[in-house]
Order: structure tokens, then sequence, then C-alpha cells
């Protein structure tokens, strides 16, 4: 098989690289203290916070490198820096 | 106006935990929206983005070389407009292919006028290659070829005013922002890219990695910055600072203090003389730009 | 049409039908008169190309590539150091496998600085996945140009070409041209038809990285487009021979080879000269051809094999010298030839535009029959 022509590439494979399975600390985010202010979801370089259908905030763990960004920056301290447990 | 649900850099880039750069790319792409064609520099951003096949970018994009994007931008534009079509051209490139090995590329496509957006994420030194000393690495920095020791403090020369060179050559807009004020930098990337011709941006990208604080401090250290002065977002339009953004002053080693590339200022002894020295920067800064909110006295 | 016009402006004028959409370029002797004249054109609107005056060779090539991926058909031309300080961007555009058709005035290399001719320029980029054309005369330099385009932007191929021909000696000669018309072309070359571009309706990342799983894979598949490309060139070279009359599709053409015992082996100008000096060596009974090289990347190794199976002995002319080795053609003539049994003997002739005359044809030719070669030819006595 060909590889693609001059090293190229359409959009999509890098959802491959699964980056969550970096974390050391994972961001819980508390349902209550959250104000849906979405700041989590503008500053987390991974862009990996998002809204979910219920209305919470979270972020998607199969990315999330658990940077603490989100935990650091949160206004309303709803979002905790936990150990990961693996 | 910008769409906050858009996400056109995906998730999958191997940034480090905390990136300010990866988090610029997002809020880059997020402003200029899909009809954009990103030229970019080889440096951290292209590394992390675009190990083939896994590209990050759900925009066209493009990489060449490390002091070309400018140059292959030029072309990108010329070809665009041959073809009349209206896709926006927005080059990023760190502050190495910036300040320093893209300067000729750089000079020639803001002489010629071409309509394009130049977003340089600056993290103040080398990163890819691992944490060098280039232009735009602050006085007294230490990096790994800036290295504080026995008879050093560091990085020995002040950043390169690039924005005010760029200016020079007629760009009729350029401007400053950080990655700590989003909607700042939003707000300024949308103004670029619909302003005809060829504008720049300078955009403070702390790197956790390369100065050394932890990845969640990323926003934190990035307005430090801004609040000691050390520092300023503004826009000039046409040559002239229309605007910078006012602050309370902090004294500037509230700044130095987070990270490790100034430790050598506070430990093993104090050296004030060079915090002084830095000071004295922030200082001419608040003067230059007018930032200095001015508390009334009790 | 026949016409008598300068090299350059020859050149020019064949690159102006092939439609180019976007142009960059930076002076340099002695290829300025090239972008001179698109310049002059496109100020007319006799060429509508954006025409790009970029502040060095680096950005020219870069430029191009820029406009290439965005879906445009690119053109640039340099010589010696402009080529020099492209030498990254070679590399690259043929990596990004972008068809770029770039014309080379070829000239020396400094240091010492020398404006003249020889063809260390675009020798030295042998390595870098651009074709390369060399041209004897003007006619065929303008004729290249076409087919260099029709060749490069095959999507089987996808890789830059050079279209090289000698500074001064042919870029500033004055020579009949057969111009062909702006209809005549368009049949030949039909609209650029850009494999992939950057386009918002379907984003494509170019010029990402390879890792060590991958780079090696990347390497192969370029030297196989390259190396396929000969059958491409051998079908669009006829073609053009079938529509105007002279045929393209040899990469390499013998003179008076089928019953010589000597033969030359030369690329460029050079082989005018050659030819006039084998015409008076027949006349004294003396069975001396030329096997000219149009072709040099790819390198035609089995059909110049071929075409000097019956020979006795082979003298290359080199116009460029791989300093610390030999000459780049003659490398390339022993590595065709080996375990044949034929010498061969490399000869440097011509560096920095050093005049090479017929009677040094006629003395090489004297030379490889007593066996004497791997040499420079005409070196002043007070080196020696």
């Amino acid at each position: 098989m060909s590889l693609a022509v001059g090293c190229r590439a359409r959009p999509g494979k890098a959802r491959d690289n699964k980056t969550g399975s970096w974390r050391v600390f994972k961001p819980v985010f508390g349902k209550e203290k959250c104000t849906l202010c979405g700041l989590c979801m503008t500053l987390c370089p991974e862009g990996c916070v998002h809204e979910t259908e219920e209305g919470f905030i979270t972020p998607d763990y199969t990315y999330c490198k658990g940077c603490g960004i989100c935990a650091q920056e949160c206004p309303g301290e709803a979002i905790e820096m936990k150990q990961e447990e693996k | 106006m910008v769409d906050k649900t858009l996400e056109l850099f995906d998730c999958g880039h191997r940034a480090c935990g905390g990136c300010g750069a990866a988090l610029a790319a997002r809020l880059v792409t997020k402003a200029a929206g899909t009809n954009t064609i990103v030229v970019s520099a080889t440096g951290c951003m292209e590394v992390f983005s675009t190990p083939y096949p896994e590209t990050a970018w759900k925009v066209p994009w493009i990489h060449s070389l490390f002091e070309n994007a400018s140059a292959v931008a030029s072309g990108v534009e010329a070809s665009l407009k041959k073809q009349g079509r209206t896709e926006k051209v927005v080059i990023m490139a760190g502050d190495g292919a910036t300040f320093d090995i893209g300067m000729i590329c750089i000079s020639g496509a803001f002489e010629r006028g071409h309509d394009f957006t130049y977003i340089c994420y600056d993290n103040e030194a080398y990163m890819n290659t691992g944490i060098q000393r280039s232009g735009a690495t602050p006085y007294d920095a230490s990096t790994t070829t800036s290295p504080a020791g026995k008879c050093s403090f560091g990085n020995k020369r002040p950043k390169k005013d690039i924005p005010q060179i760029i200016a020079a050559h007629g760009a009729p807009y350029v401007a400053t922002a950080s990655i700590a004020y989003p909607a700042d930098l939003m707000q300024k990337v949308e103004k670029a890219i619909n302003t005809v011709g060829p504008c720049y941006i300078q955009v403070h990208a702390p790197c956790c990695t390369g100065w050394g604080f932890e990845g969640e401090q990323t926003i934190a250290v990035a307005k430090l910055a801004i609040e000691t002065g050390l520092w300023v977002n503004y826009e000039m339009v046409d040559g002239k600072v229309v605007k910078a953004k006012k602050v309370v002053r902090k004294p500037v080693e509230e700044y130095l203090k987070t990270q490790k590339r100034f430790r050598h200022l506070f430990k093993p002894t104090r050296q004030d003389a060079e915090i002084a020295t830095i000071q004295a920067i922030a200082d001419r800064n608040a003067e230059k730009y007018a930032i200095d909110i001015k508390l009334k006295k009790e | 049409m026949m016409q008598i016009t300068e090299g350059s402006h020859a050149v020019a004028d064949a690159v102006r039908l092939c439609r180019p959409q976007v142009i960059a370029a930076y002076p340099i002797t002695p290829q300025t008169h090239i972008v001179e004249a698109l310049a002059d054109m496109v100020a007319d609107c006799e060429l509508d190309a954006e025409y790009l005056t970029v502040d060095n060779e680096l950005s020219a090539l870069s430029a191009c590539i820029g406009a290439s991926a965005a879906g445009s058909r690119t053109y640039s031309a340099t010589t010696s150091q402009g080529l020099a300080l492209m030498f990254e961007v070679c590399f690259n555009a043929a990596g990004m496998r972008l068809p770029i058709v770039m014309s080379i005035a070829n000239r020396a290399l400094g240091a010492p600085l020398s404006i003249w001719n020889d063809q260390q320029d675009s020798i030295s980029l042998r390595d870098s996945g651009w074709l390369q054309f060399y041209a004897e005369d003007n006619q065929e330099a303008t004729d290249l140009h076409y087919l260099a385009y029709r060749v490069a932007e095959d999507h089987s191929v996808l890789l830059p070409a050079f279209v090289c021909f000698d500074g001064f000696i042919l870029s500033h000669t004055y020579e009949p041209i057969d111009t062909l018309s702006q209809e005549d072309i368009d049949r030949f070359l039909p609209k650029f038809s850009p494999y992939e571009r950057l386009d918002a309706a379907d984003p494509i990342s170019f010029g990402m990285y390879a890792t060590p799983e991958y780079y090696l894979e990347f390497r192969y598949e370029m030297d196989r487009a390259l190396k396929e490309s000969k059958a491409i060139i051998e079908k669009r070279g006829k073609e053009f021979g079938q529509m105007f009359g002279r045929d393209y599709s040899a990469m390499v053409e013998g003179y008076r080879l089928e019953d010589a015992d000597t033969a030359i082996v030369a690329m460029g100008s050079i082989c005018g000269t050659t030819k006039d000096a084998i015409d008076e060596m027949r006349e004294e009974g003396k069975k001396v051809g030329l096997l000219k090289i149009r072709v040099f990347r790819p390198f035609p190794t089995e059909d110049l094999a071929r075409a000097l199976a019956h020979v006795q002995r082979v003298a290359v002319l080199d116009k460029n010298i791989s300093l610390g080795a030999k000459g780049a053609v003659a490398l390339e003539v022993k590595d065709a030839l080996y375990g044949s049994g034929i010498p061969v003997k490399g000869y440097v002739i011509g560096l920095g535009g050093r005049d090479v005359r017929k009677k040094d044809i006629k003395a090489i030719v004297g030379l490889i029959g007593k066996g004497q070669g791997d040499m420079f030819y005409g070196l002043r006595t007070e080196v020696l």
C-alpha cells in the first residue's frame, strides 16, 4: 500500500493518539459549584472540555492530559484534581 | 463573531499538558474560522500537531521549513488571489522562527503587502530543540544556551521589539496578546484577518516545560506577565499604538519567582541589582504604553 | 515560426506559453533576463500571472511551494549562488511532491566568485528529487520547459523539475528559435490540475513530519516516482515530437555513435561543439561519436548502457567536479557501464566559464586513446 503522496493527511487521525493515558492527576468536575461559565472549556489546551446533553460540563478523559489548568482557573473552585487510579 | 463551539485544533496532539502554544493554536483557529489556510513554521507547534498521519489541524494546513513560513504564505495568498478564492491565510510560527531565522522572509512578505495574518506564538526560546535562547528570550532568563552560572545571570540581552519592526514595514494592524486573555486574543485575530494587508499578532504563550513551572500555572503565569508590565497587550493601527491594557502593576519579582528560569535571581542569594534591572524594563514598558492605573491616594 | 531571439527571452516566451499562474523570482546573473522578460509580459498584460518580487531565492522557491500547494502552476528561475541558497527548499519542494518548474541558467559556484558557466549548481542538487533536463541549444531549452511541466505535473510523477541551460553560452546567445503558438502549447500542456490542494472545502495537512516508521518509505516512493517518470518522459517527449517535429522521447541521444569506437558523453551546450569536433575527426577517419545526456535525473542508466554497449572507450566531459572524487557525470557513466569492461575516463572541463573549443575535444579524444583520463583538462601550467 502506498503512503499519502508528499506526507499529507486529512483531519481525524490525531484522535488515534489517546492522550488521556498521560494523566497523573484527574480533574473531577463538581456539579454543585459549577456555574457553567465555560472558562474551563475556553482555557483547555486540548479542547476536550465540553457541555454534556444533560447540561453539565465535563472533560473527555480519553484526551484530558490532567494538566490542571481548568481546576486552577475555575472561579467557583468546582474542579478538584485527584490522583489518577489506574 | 467568534463561534465559541468551533474546534479546529483537534484532541490527540502531543503538546505537554498545560502547553500555552497548544491553547494559542486552539484559540487562533477558533477565531479565524473554517475559511482559513494555516501556514506553520517548523517548531514545537508543528511537531506536536503533525506526526504523519495524525494531524490535529481541521483547517487546511501547510508546513515547509523553519524560516520560510511568510514566503510560503505569500505564495498561498498569491495563488488564492489568482484563483479568486476567499480563504484567509494565517501564519503560525514560534518566536525562533519569527524573531531570528525567519526575519528576511518576514521583512520581504510584509514589504510586499500580502493579505495575511502572522501569528507569532511567543514562548521566549527554542522549545522544540530543548529551550535554547532566541531573540525573544527576556533579560536574565536562564536557557540551555544562556545558562545562569557562576559568572552569568542568564540571557544578557532584552527581548527584541519585533512588533515595532513589523509596524515600521507599514503593517496596517499589529497587536500583542496573551493566552491568559482569550476573548481579547480572539477579537484581535478576528480584527487582523478582516484587515486587508499583512497583520501581525504576537501572542504570549508560556511554556511550562521550558520556563519551569507546573502546567496548571500556565494561565496564572501569563497573567502575571501582564500584571507586572513585563508583557503589554496593545494594538497598533497604521504604526500608532491605539490601545493598551491597563493594570495595577505588581512588582516584577511576583512574576519572576514563579519560574525556574529566573530562580538564580533569588537563590542561593537574592540578586537585587538584576531584579532592579528587570523592574526597570517593566517601568519603561509601563511608561511607553501608559498602562498604569493610578489609584487614588487614601 | 522561426525567430532570432536571445536564449533567455526565448525561455521566457516558452514559460509564458505554459501559463504559469504564480511566478516568484529574484535577480541573479546570468538568469536575470528571463525574469525581466516575464515581468515585462505581466506589465503589458501579455501574461496573466501573479508575479512576486521576493527578497531572496529561498523566498522565491518557498513562495512557489505555497502557490503550488494552493493549486497554481508556478515558475521560478535561478542559478549558482541563488540555487545554493535554495538548497533546503529544493529538497523540501520535492519531498512535498509539488510540480514546480524552475529554469537554471547554469553558472559556477563560489568561492572564488564566478558569474560564468559550468554546471556545478544544478549537479550539486542531483540528490534533491528534482527532475533535471539539460539543453544543448536554445530550441531545446524552450521545448524542455513544455516537457518539464507536462511530466512533473503527471499524477504518477508529482516532482519538481529543473530545466538547465548553460549561462551566457545559451542564455545570452541569439539563435533562431521555432516559436510555438499558444494554441500549440495548450494542445500539449493541459490546464494545471493539482493532485491535491490547500482548500477550506477539503482540509488537508501538507508537509507533516515522518517518524522513523515512515520516513524510509516516503523516500522510497520519491525514488520510485522519479524512476517511473522515465516512461512519462518517453511518452510525452514522443507526443511532442508528433505534434511539433522535435522528438524528446529519448533521455540520451547519439550522434554518429552507431559505428563509433570512441564515445564522448556530455551534457548541455558542449554537445554542439563536440558534434562539430566529431565531424572534423570523422573526416580524418577517426571513429568518434557523441552520447548526449538530456535527462540527468532520473538517470538513464539502462539507456546509456545500451547506447554505449558497442564502443571500445568512453570519455565523459564534466562541467562540474565532486571535489575529492570525480565529475558527477563520469561517476554515473562508470556505474552504468560497470561490468561491461568498457573503460570510462572522466575529464573535468570548462569550469567557471573556461572556453572549451573543438581542439580541446580532439585533445581529449587523443588522451583517452592513450588511456589517460580521470583528470582536470586544460589547466594552466603553473599549477602542474
